[in-house]
């Protein structure tokens, strides 16, 4: 296999969330019943005519500027002509010459090796409807909720050189554009879809190989098996003295191979031209400029200041900033209790856990959380001050789930406080010992073993509520005497 | 010769215009002739010229992104050809 | 003939202000005459007398009210490019043979609301692609100064509803010359406004970047009333510009002394009638008694403007008319071979020949390879072009010229060869490129009796001057009294 390297470019279709659809003002909201959401404009009824959703514009270029891209001054709209069922005007106003974004680049790693991904372009589009096939199968049905709902189409170089990097440039770009909450990046529900190109080509050699598209992957492992198989096919064709063709190929997860699409009309002639019904799309730099001002601190910047910042490891890093809420509820508990690798622990372990258990990461933003970021600082207070005990933790963690109540609150309801008087404990030592002196003498006898026994007497006898180490400490000390 | 059959019969196929034999005969033969008049553009110089984009000089016009449309299929739907409750059908897609 | 029906709309706003008239009473006379005459002349491809009847009884009260806008009541025609909610929108295509529209474009809405009476759909050739109305699937509208013969395209149906006075006025589209040419070949006037004047939402699409709706009426005062009532910035048309609306109508009468008006020589050419020729000449010679400042001057571009025309408009309506698939509306190919078989029988049976011919005209001029050659040529020549008005413009106000090189053909005289069709565009034609307005008013009749047609191109956004001159020519000559015969 190492003779050959792989060439892969991604297009990822990524839609946007914006309230209303790009052209009209119905909703794009995901999930209605069928033809609810549309109108004479995205039905492509005679005599319509499109107007832009400022906000299509400002969320491409947020994602530009995210990016590093170019913002064009001036776009172009154009018409990208072909006939289906799901493409009512049998167009779709898209960007061809002229797209809103060009250049611009995404960091991944991949086995510790950090690569840029240089991106082509990025532009906007509709989207269109969507045909399921009826019962009796001679049929099929449309439904256009969908079609007009903005997208963005960012298109890679093909700088990606295997499944992983393409994995990893896939995830990055998910995450920023959830960032930007300019994307949910929901891959089963069909918000963020990805068409890749692929190639082969003797490592080393300058030219691209003939490209196979691939289409139809539903999420990254499909995208990553789906290359996997691909390169595999055209490899072995090549060793074969085959000719790879230049063809489209939708992935197959059932059978899990790639199929080659049977097309009964010739390659399409899309006859693209500028589109006549909107002026071309002048964008001040007065607007980029208020634009930039609100994006939000990067995943990358982001991660890399956790591991500055609060002394993080690469790995919790890395944790706490795929999502950007996340990341906001773990700065929110740090800066009412400064103990960030105690709050890190507990975000990454028991937070994220009820929030994967509660289905709270399928929001976009979580809005409600569990235990809220300063009843979460409260907490770690009162373990690192020693107020409560490492074991009394989880029951008052439970607890704060359970009722919502702030841990603060539990603790004084329930006295749950940890006995750090030494007081108390040698009374409750002493009481111990006295009920106990043959197991005394065997443990000064040298029966260490019995320490043991003593610690859980003492625990006992506080309820549990004495603090271990004094415990631990003044037992010692007592039993040595 | 400004058009032949064969491109005739390309376009018509891309335009979803299927032609009859005689049609197609026909329609090449008007096209030539309509084209033949359009080669007259070529004596002109346009290797300067910027093409007309739009006729109208003025600022990108916007709406706000705010949902004004109530839902109403049924009027949508009223003159569909062929439906199944509130989808559109068309003969089966084969992909 | 009811001498309500001759009404032109400035006297019957009077008259219905001053309730000497009501709008029932005048849409009565307006429908039976409708009714007396369109089966000769086909000028309808669909009546609406109920609802004109309820439309001007709601009129009348808002009339009695004291508080109507100034075409309320007014009896209307509007051609069958237009939506007009509920009712039967055609296109004058087969394609379309049973669409309700189920919304009103802005035009209709506008007029709908200033308490128009809409009294039925116009004829007109299919996607208003057309010069004669002989593309209509409906069959000819026919010239009612002289039935064998055409009243022109694509906008006949509406050009002969006012001339035969089945309406009091009308609303047309112009894409290449489609009102202003019927409006000549019927001795009516006609206005094609600047590009963006008016909105095209419901509109339903032939070439996107040359598409206007204008008015159509007896007199160019009349038009003038129409055009202010249509006229103005709709956020749903992208393309629509937002300049505020002049009061046209009351500043008609300002006279044209002084001013400067182009005669451009290359729209006198070989092949024109001889007496278009002389009845536009009279015309200037009237013009200059009037005191306008006539000089000749040129447009060199002009016998490119065809090609280029042919080129832009056929690609965009190649597009425009992709939608048209059976899929969501109108006729679907009753057959069961699959999507293919619908798109193509769908669109073979619901297409007539000049349709099917310009889709495949655009098609070709964008496809692969013959972009650069066709479309994109044909753009950079249209900035020549409109570069030859803004240089004739620099020095004066308005333009003259003839509307056509000939004035009505027969039915079927000129449907077997397109291209000589096509040619007959040639004076109207470069004002759509360029965008600019254009009205088109009566000159005199040639020795047939056929109506003559002048037109007045001016700057953009400058309707206004273009009406002026309009209506200080047609108060000093006698054409706009003269009416077809019965």
């Amino acid at each position: 296999m190492n003779d050959y390297e792989a060439v892969i470019g991604l297009e990822v279709h990524a839609e946007m969330l914006t309230q209303s659809k790009i052209f009209c003002g119905c909703s794009a909201k995901f999930g209605a019943p069928p033809n609810e959401h549309t109108c004479p404009l995205c039905l492509g009824l005679p005599g319509v005519l499109p107007v832009l959703n400022r906000r299509v514009v400002e969320f491409a270029i947020k994602a530009g500027l995210a990016t590093e891209c170019a913002i064009a001054p001036v776009s172009r709209w154009a018409r990208k002509n072909y006939f289906y069922p799901d493409l009512p005007k049998g167009y779709q106003i898209s960007q061809y010459e002229l797209p809103i974004c060009v250049g611009g680049r995404i960091d991944i790693e991949v086995d510790g090796e950090a690569k840029v991904i240089r991106l082509t372009r990025i532009h906007m589009e509709e989207d269109t409807g969507k045909n399921i096939h009826d019962q009796h199968g001679d049929a099929s049905l449309v439904d256009y909720n969908r079609s007009g709902v903005p997208l963005l189409e960012i298109v890679s170089e093909p700088d990606l050189r295997s499944p992983a990097e393409a994995g990893a440039y896939l995830r990055k770009l998910r995450t920023i554009l959830q960032y930007l909450e300019v994307c949910d990046g929901n891959m089963e529900e069909g918000s963020f879809r990805c068409d890749a190109n692929v190639s082969m080509r003797l490592r080393g050699a300058a030219t691209l190989g003939t490209k196979a598209e691939v289409k139809n992957m539903n999420s990254f492992r499909s995208v990553e098996r789906a290359l996997e198989y691909e390169i595999s096919r055209q490899t072995d064709l090549i060793r074969n003295g085959e000719r790879v063709s230049q063809e489209t190929r939708l992935w197959d997860a059932d059978r899990e191979m790639t199929r080659s699409m049977r097309s009964k009309e010739s390659a399409h002639d899309y006859r693209y031209f500028p589109e006549p019904d909107l002026l071309p799309l002048a964008v001040p730099e007065a607007w980029i400029a208020e634009i930039r001002a609100t994006l939000p601190e990067l995943p990358d910047a982001r991660r890399e200041r956790f591991m500055r910042e609060y002394g993080l490891p690469p790995y919790d890093a890395e944790v706490l900033t795929a999502r950007k809420d996340v990341a906001d509820y773990f700065e929110a508990a740090v800066r009412a209790h400064p103990n960030a690798k105690a709050i890190s622990n507990w975000v990454m372990g028991d937070v994220l856990r009820v929030i994967r258990e509660r289905k709270l990461d399928e929001a976009l933003v979580i809005r409600e959380w569990p235990v809220p970021p300063a009843h979460l600082a409260g907490f770690g207070r009162l373990i690192d001050d020693a107020t409560i005990s490492g074991k009394m933790a989880k029951s008052v963690f439970e607890q704060m789930l359970a009722t919502g109540a702030a841990p603060q609150q539990i603790v004084a309801d329930q006295g749950l406080s940890q006995v750090t008087d030494s007081g108390a404990i040698e009374d409750a030592i002493t009481a111990v010992l006295a009920a106990n002196g043959a197991k005394v003498a065997e443990y000064r006898a040298g029966k260490d073993k019995l320490f043991g026994f003593f610690v859980g007497q003492v625990m006992k006898a506080t309820q549990g509520k004495a603090n271990p180490q004094k415990v631990n400490d003044l037992l010692k000390q007592r039993l040595a005497s | 010769m400004a058009i032949t059959r064969e491109a005739v019969r390309h376009i018509a196929l891309l335009a979803r215009l299927p032609l009859s034999a005689e049609e197609e005969v026909a329609f090449t033969e008007q096209l030539d002739h309509i084209l033949a008049h359009f080669q007259r553009l070529d004596n002109l110089d346009t290797s300067a010229v910027e093409p007309t984009a739009h006729i109208a000089p003025m600022a990108t016009p916007f709406r706000d992104d705010v949902v004004v449309n109530q839902p109403d299929p049924d009027a949508w739907l009223a003159n569909s050809p062929a439906r199944d409750g509130r989808f559109f059908k068309v003969p089966k897609i084969i992909e | 003939m009811s001498e309500l029906t001759d009404l032109t709309i400035a006297e019957a706003q009077r008259r219905l202000r001053a309730r000497e008239l009501t709008s029932l009473e005048l849409t009565r006379a307006v429908l039976a005459r409708l009714e007396a005459t369109d089966a000769a002349l086909h000028a309808f491809i669909t009546r609406t007398p109920e609802r004109a009847l309820e439309q001007a009884q709601a009129a009348d009260a808002r009339l009695a009210a004291g508080d109507a806008p100034a075409l309320c009541g007014i009896p209307l025609a509007i051609k069958d490019i237009i939506l007009t909610k509920g009712v039967r929108t055609t296109a004058g295509s087969n394609i379309l043979a049973n669409f309700i529209a189920p919304y009103d474009a802005t035009v209709t809405r506008k007029l709908r609301d200033a308490g128009a009476v809409f009294v039925g759909k116009a004829n007109c050739d299919e996607f208003a692609m057309g010069s004669s109305n002989e593309n209509s699937a409906y069959g000819p509208a026919r010239n009612p100064w002289q039935r064998d013969r055409v009243p022109g395209g694509s906008s006949g149906g509406s050009a002969v509803a006012v001339a035969a006075r089945q309406a009091l006025g009308a609303l047309g589209t112009d894409t290449g010359g489609s009102i202003r040419q019927p409006a000549s070949l019927t001795g009516i006037v006609g206005l094609k406004p600047t590009y963006g004047r008016v909105s095209r939402y419901g509109v339903i699409a032939y070439a996107s970047s040359l598409d206007q709706v204008g008015p159509m009426a007896r007199t160019v005062e009349d038009c003038a009333l129409l055009l202010e009532a249509i006229a103005g910035h709709d956020p749903l048309d992208s393309t629509s510009v937002p300049r505020p609306v002049p009061a046209y109508a009351a500043q008609l009468g300002a006279g044209i002394k002084g001013l400067r008006i182009g005669l451009p020589k290359e729209y006198f050419v070989e092949g024109m009638a001889a007496d278009v020729v002389n009845g536009v000449r009279d015309a200037v010679r009237q013009l200059e008694a009037l005191g306008a400042v006539v000089e000749d001057v040129s447009l060199p571009h002009t016998e490119y403007a065809i090609a280029a025309y042919y080129l832009i408009a056929t690609a965009e309506a190649s597009s425009n008319l992709a939608r048209y698939d059976g899929t969501r509306y109108g006729l679907r190919a009753d057959r069961n071979h699959g999507l293919l078989d619908m798109y193509q029988q769908t669109r073979s049976q619901g297409f007539g020949p000049e349709v099917k011919r310009r889709i495949m005209l655009g098609t070709y001029a964008l496809s692969a390879g013959y972009y650069d050659a066709f479309y994109l040529k044909a753009q950079q020549v249209r900035t020549l072009i409109r570069r030859d008005f803004e240089q004739v413009f620099a020095r004066c106000q308005a333009i003259v010229t003839p509307t056509t090189p000939t004035t009505a053909f027969r039915i079927g005289e000129k449907v077997t060869d397109p291209l000589e069709m096509y040619l007959s565009d040639i004076f109207t034609i470069s004002v759509n490129l360029a965008g600019l307005p254009g009205l088109a008013l009566p000159c005199g009749f040639d020795r047939g009796g056929l109506p003559i047609g002048l037109q007045i191109i001016g700057r953009p956004f400058d309707e206004l001057t273009v009406l002026q001159t309009g209506y200080a020519y047609e108060q000093a000559t006698p054409w706009h009294d003269r009416q077809p015969p019965e």
